[in-house]
């Protein structure tokens, strides 16, 4: 069977493009009308009607600030410290691990052979009075007796770095990887010492692996609310928490949809700016 | 270690140089001065323990035993950012993330050298490429990224530029153009200039001294004309060109020169061209030394009888004959096209002569196949 050399592009995207517009496009439209919802006067709990009122867009920022602030906050502090972690471990295993680089790329991803729910919640135990890490810490007087980790924005940052580290892991090792080792003996070669080499030579080279890891790790951490609800408190909600209270407690669905398109849009704006600012898009 | 050895200056002397890994000795006890302002090579097969050799010089391993000294300073175990060598890397290591401009720069950056701008721009002047500045290494060819390297390199006026087969990913026609151009650099800017490869070729166009390298030894050293002309050893007589090596013995002497038996003819050789141990030996002609000559014909210097032309390759220039002699060797004979077609036809019964001075002699227990073993990682690399 021979097709027309021009369809067969348009062929191979069609399955693509069938799936996306089914589970995607109808879906967000459906959230934008919804968004733009109010109740319906006198009617029951979770009757809305379309009335393009733009308004709750105002009302739910302006409501839920906070949330929004602590949701960037947090997703930014696990993003660094993720990248702190990865970046010596993707270093090593790309360049120093030998034989051992495959059984190490296996354990990275380890973690998601056990829900993503069930690892959350063995955090709690860990941070938790009977877990080793606070009567560690307390017997080193490092914090005080009476402190504790769960429900502090700790144990939800912590929680969120061991959680998203696969994701900037991978994408990490990935462009390490790819550098030709003599690129950084030429570096040398040409009066770099090892730190000027690394900065110079072995950190740009490795950028589109930043890029990419920081973005995995930063846009889910921003919406994510299973950290949030497991390990942290009422005071340490974030906006995906909001979002999904909003949706599944309150039924007030115009006000999730609302808050949902805010997430996505001041995302979009940050992901825009970083890429921008970091000048990688031709590397990436 | 010493601190002032970015400043130091001189012969590069390699002292009792061995680097071990594990049982394998990748060099094995070499000794070796390479004097400054030459343009040295270091040929060999692959395997050969000169990479290596390069390696260590450059910084980037360290012997197991011996010692690196470049003028007085030793150098042995100096980091490779201290030390004033530069290297051309094989396939060229250049960044990819920066312009040529910044390439080039980079080695002058990192010193604190003050008109980079100006340094940089009489390198890319010197190497033909001063439109390139503003480019990344992916969008130049082959031959652009290999005239960058060496700018990169050169730039910085070492004491010593290390040259890693730099022409090995290069087309025939643009490698023989680059080691003209090569040569010519290293004349312009008088660096010392150590190059190795495993083209024989590209290491007597280039080179004023060479060192024919065989499992991590010096088998030979000296002038390309030196090598080529009386090779003390079979690895050297067939890895620098061929070789027609016919086993016989010494019969006697007759003032310099030996007389020799050739499978019961006797031919004569000088004595200080022979490196026979006893009275054993190989005598060794090349090829394009033998005249052909049709049974008869008076001829003058050694001959050799009861020869027939067994194949006749034309190759324009020249044709190669293959003579099939009576104690069953074919010799091979490459004669000069002067008069046009070649005179000699297949099953032709001839003899063979030469100049006796142009006959060399090697041991009688050597192993006349050495060096002509075809490795198939160097036909990767052509």
């Amino acid at each position: 069977m021979t097709f027309p050399k021009v369809r067969v592009p348009y062929l191979l995207l069609f399955p693509g493009f069938a799936f996306l517009f089914t589970f995607f496009i109808l879906p967000i439209v459906n959230l934008a009308q919804t968004s733009t919802q109010t109740p319906v006067k006198g009617g029951d709990t979770g009757q809305y009607e379309q009335k393009f009122a733009f308004g709750n867009y105002i009302t739910a920022f302006t409501e839920n600030r906070e949330q929004f602030a602590r949701s960037f906050i947090f997703a930014s502090f696990a993003t660094v410290l993720a990248l702190a972690i990865a970046y010596p471990l993707a270093y090593a295993i790309a360049f120093k691990a030998g034989k051992f680089k495959n059984i190490l790329l296996v354990l990275v991803v380890a973690p998601f052979f056990t829900s993503f729910l069930l690892r959350t919640i063995a955090w709690k135990q860990i941070l938790g009075e009977e877990g080793f890490v606070v009567p560690g810490l307390r017997s080193l007087h490092i914090i005080g007796q009476q402190t504790t980790l769960t429900s502090t924005s700790i144990a939800v940052v912590a929680g969120m770095t061991y959680n998203f580290l696969p994701f900037m892991t991978l994408p990490l090792y990935a462009s390490l990887e790819r550098i030709d080792p003599r690129t950084i003996e030429a570096a040398g070669d040409l009066y770099a010492n090892g730190i000027t080499a690394f900065r110079r030579v072995t950190v740009p080279l490795s950028m589109p692996g930043v890029v990419a890891g920081t973005l995995l790790t930063f846009i889910p951490a921003a919406g994510d609310y299973v950290n949030a609800a497991i390990l942290g408190s009422p005071n340490t909600k974030m906006i995906g928490n909001v979002i999904e209270s909003r949706y599944f407690k309150i039924v007030d669905y115009p006000t999730a949809a609302a808050l949902s398109f805010t997430l996505m849009a001041a995302i979009l704006i940050l992901v825009t700016l970083y890429i921008r600012k970091t000048g990688t898009e031709e590397l990436v | 270690m010493s601190s002032d050895a970015i400043s130091a200056r001189g012969d590069l002397r390699l002292t009792r140089i061995t680097k071990s890994y594990g049982e394998f000795k990748a060099v094995d006890d070499l000794t070796l001065t390479i004097p400054k302002g030459s343009f040295f090579a270091l040929l060999g097969p692959s395997g050969c323990g000169k990479t290596t050799t390069l390696r260590m010089v450059a910084g980037l391993e360290e012997p197991t035993v011996g010692s690196i000294h470049l003028g007085d300073t030793d150098i042995t175990t100096t980091r490779p950012y201290q030390r004033p060598i530069n290297t051309v890397f094989q396939n060229y290591a250049l960044f990819p993330h920066l312009t040529i401009f910044e390439n080039i720069a980079f080695g002058l950056r990192r010193r604190g050298v003050k008109d980079v701008k100006e340094q940089v721009d009489k390198v890319l002047n010197l190497v033909e490429l001063p439109h390139l500045a503003g480019r990344k290494p992916t969008q130049l060819s082959g031959g652009q990224q290999q005239r960058i390297a060496l700018a990169r390199a050169i730039v910085n006026r070492p004491a010593l530029l290390l040259l890693d087969e730099p022409l090995g990913a290069l087309d025939l026609k643009l490698r023989r153009q680059m080691q003209i151009e090569l040569k010519w650099i290293q004349r312009e800017v008088g660096l010392t200039f150590v190059h190795v490869t495993h083209d024989q070729e590209e290491a007597m166009t280039m080179a004023d001294t060479i060192a024919v390298m065989n499992e991590g030894k010096i088998e030979q050293m000296g002038s390309p004309a030196d090598l080529y002309d009386n090779p003390q050893t079979a690895f050297v007589a067939n890895f620098l060109g061929q070789s027609n090596l016919i086993k016989g013995k010494i019969d006697g002497s007759d003032g310099d020169n030996l007389v020799v038996d050739l499978y019961g003819q006797k031919v004569s050789m000088p004595k200080k061209r022979s490196h026979a141990v006893d009275s054993s030996l190989y005598a060794g002609i090349r090829p394009e030394k033998f005249r052909i000559s049709l049974l008869g014909t008076p001829v003058k210097g050694n001959t050799l009888t009861g020869g027939r032309i067994e194949d006749v390759s034309y190759i324009g220039v020249s044709t190669q004959y293959v003579v099939a002699m009576p104690w069953g060797q074919e010799l091979m004979v490459f004669e000069q096209n002067d008069d046009g077609v070649p005179p000699f036809d297949k099953g032709d019964e001839v003899l063979i002569s030469w100049e006796p001075s142009f006959t060399f002699g090697l041991r009688g227990d050597e192993d006349i196949e050495a060096g002509t073993e075809v490795n198939p990682e160097d036909l990767e690399e052509e």
